[in-house]
């Protein structure tokens, strides 16, 4: 398998997976429970997942480190193995991808605030983000995913971390963006050409955005996005938000009309296309054939 | 008076060392503390809080307003009790047990507060008998419930029906919100308001406190 960022720079344009969240519910992760304590002491339910994917035709399969910061861990009294939860998830994507697909580190936001908003100093997000991309690289990640971040500064010390610990990785960099009157903002107040050039500056390879308002929305992002930064983009879209059916907690966006949607995004230099909560094998599936068949994309 | 006016336009700018001084100068003048809340404090937060609804300015400026608020509060709430300026009313928030997600649910906490409400923040991960408790033992007639999961929605459910269970639906009114919860989840659930965001969470309070 070539390098990922030869065949992103070849223009060619890779699936990435869907929701784990959802994945590791169905199989018993119980409200509240740290997702990453899977890694710890059921990390086969992680192969079986990666393998749903897999099968579906992702070709970017993530690990299940996205609270794998030492910061956010703490919160369950899990920081002292930030090293084995990171390894055991890598080591399981790697199981289950058996070369046919990469495995892409996953590292969301550590869930403190910087200050002056928050009370948490800027060097000790770092090291944190530091100490997690080392284990995630050293386990043997083929990717850093840096992702659903909405504080620039936060983003940029975990690109600037991945960067340092794994110079020889590429890194993803995803920002999550609401609809405004004005345009599309993070939370936090950044626009998309704030995120777009802040993320280039601290050395991502790969920007864009996840998570997010669904597909159109996301469409609307990645057009922002590719008028914006020469960086090859990464889309990776909830199925939009979630809808109360009968008592029943949906996501309404069904495969087809992501995948149909999501045709556009081979117009914007969209180099990864994946999805995020809401989404499933079947997703993966719809946007495989959708990307599959358009005409001189491989 | 041109000194609230000056708190309340500091606050907004989120300079929590000047409404800090200035809250004590006012307050060394003799300006009674209930007007220093309502015409310097409360005033800049409502402007904070309609900027933040219309999307003019974002999370870091809000956090930033509401330091200040606290710092001038600080000065204020000695005074207030002395004074016996009566609270808006009481309400008890936290974000449902399951959900360590508590960024929403402290913008909630700032909002009513800047409000003038008693805010008793219970936390994230909050049982449903924690809730119900606290709104008893505190004589708080509205809880608030915050999740951003929607695997932690439904002890939302939980909540209301022991208030049910326990007879308390007279005394009680719930208020639910967070990003995957909407207004139809909350008529199904049998939550007494719903706020889409924020600032509309402090409107449907005051409709709940108004009516109680």
């Amino acid at each position: 398998m070539d390098r990922l960022l030869e065949r992103v720079r070849r223009g060619e344009v890779l699936v990435g997976d869907g929701a784990w969240g959802t994945q590791l519910m169905a199989r018993g992760l119980k409200p509240g429970e740290c997702p990453e304590a899977v890694n710890l002491d059921r990390s086969q339910l992680l192969v079986e997942i990666a393998r749903l994917y897999v099968e579906a035709g992702a070709e970017l399969i993530t690990t299940n480190t996205f609270g794998g910061s030492p910061l956010k861990l703490a919160l369950y009294g899990l920081a002292a193995r930030t090293e084995e939860v990171n390894r055991r998830a890598v080591e399981a994507a790697r199981e289950a991808t058996a070369g046919r697909a990469y495995v892409s580190a996953s590292v969301g936001p550590c869930g403190r605030l910087l200050k002056p908003y928050g009370d948490t100093e800027p060097d000790e997000v770092a090291a944190g983000f530091a100490r997690q991309v080392r284990a995630l690289a050293a386990a043997g990640a083929d990717a850093i995913c840096v992702e659903t971040m909405t504080d620039l500064r936060e983003a940029t010390l975990a690109v600037r971390a991945a960067k340092a610990e794994a110079p020889h990785l590429p890194v993803i960099a995803t920002m999550t963006f609401d609809p405004t009157p004005r345009g599309y903002f993070t939370i936090m107040g950044v626009t998309v050409e704030q995120a777009a050039a802040g993320l280039a500056e601290a050395g991502a390879d790969l920007v864009g955005s996840n998570c997010g308002n669904g597909i159109e929305r996301m469409v609307e992002i990645a057009e922002v996005l590719s008028g914006t930064t020469s960086l090859p983009l990464v889309i990776q879209s909830n199925a939009g938000l979630p809808v109360n059916r009968g008592g029943e907690i949906v996501y309404p966006e069904t495969p087809e009309y992501m995948a149909e949607r999501a045709r556009r995004l081979l117009d914007l230099r969209v180099a990864i296309i994946g999805g995020c909560c809401g989404t499933g094998p079947e997703h993966i599936r719809a946007l495989h054939a959708m990307v599959d068949a358009a005409p001189g994309r491989r | 008076m041109q000194i609230l006016n000056q708190i309340a336009d500091r606050l907004e700018q989120g300079e929590d060392a000047q409404v800090d001084e200035l809250t004590r100068q006012a307050v060394g003048q003799g300006v009674p503390a209930a007007d220093i809340l309502n015409r310097g404090l409360l005033a800049g937060m409502e402007v904070v809080g309609r900027k933040f609804r219309d999307h003019e300015i974002f999370l870091p400026d809000v956090l930033l307003a509401a330091k200040a608020m606290y710092a001038g509060l600080a000065h204020l709430k000695p005074l207030l009790v002395a004074d016996q300026v009566p609270s808006k009313g009481k309400v008890v928030i936290g974000s449902v047990q399951g959900d360590l997600h508590d960024i929403g649910k402290n913008l909630v906490g700032i909002m009513l507060e800047g409000a003038g409400f008693e805010v008793v923040d219970l936390g994230s991960d909050v049982p449903a008998s924690r809730f119900v408790d606290a709104a008893v033992e505190r004589g708080a007639p509205v809880i608030g419930m915050s999740a951003l999961l929607t695997t932690t929605m439904s002890v939302m459910k939980d909540v209301i029906n022991l208030i049910r269970e326990r007879g308390l639906s007279d005394q009680l009114r719930t208020i639910i919100g967070g990003a995957p919860v909407s207004a139809d989840f909350a008529r199904d659930i049998g939550a007494d308001a719903y706020g889409f965001d924020a600032a509309n969470a402090v409107e449907r309070v005051k409709d709940l406190v108004a009516a109680a």
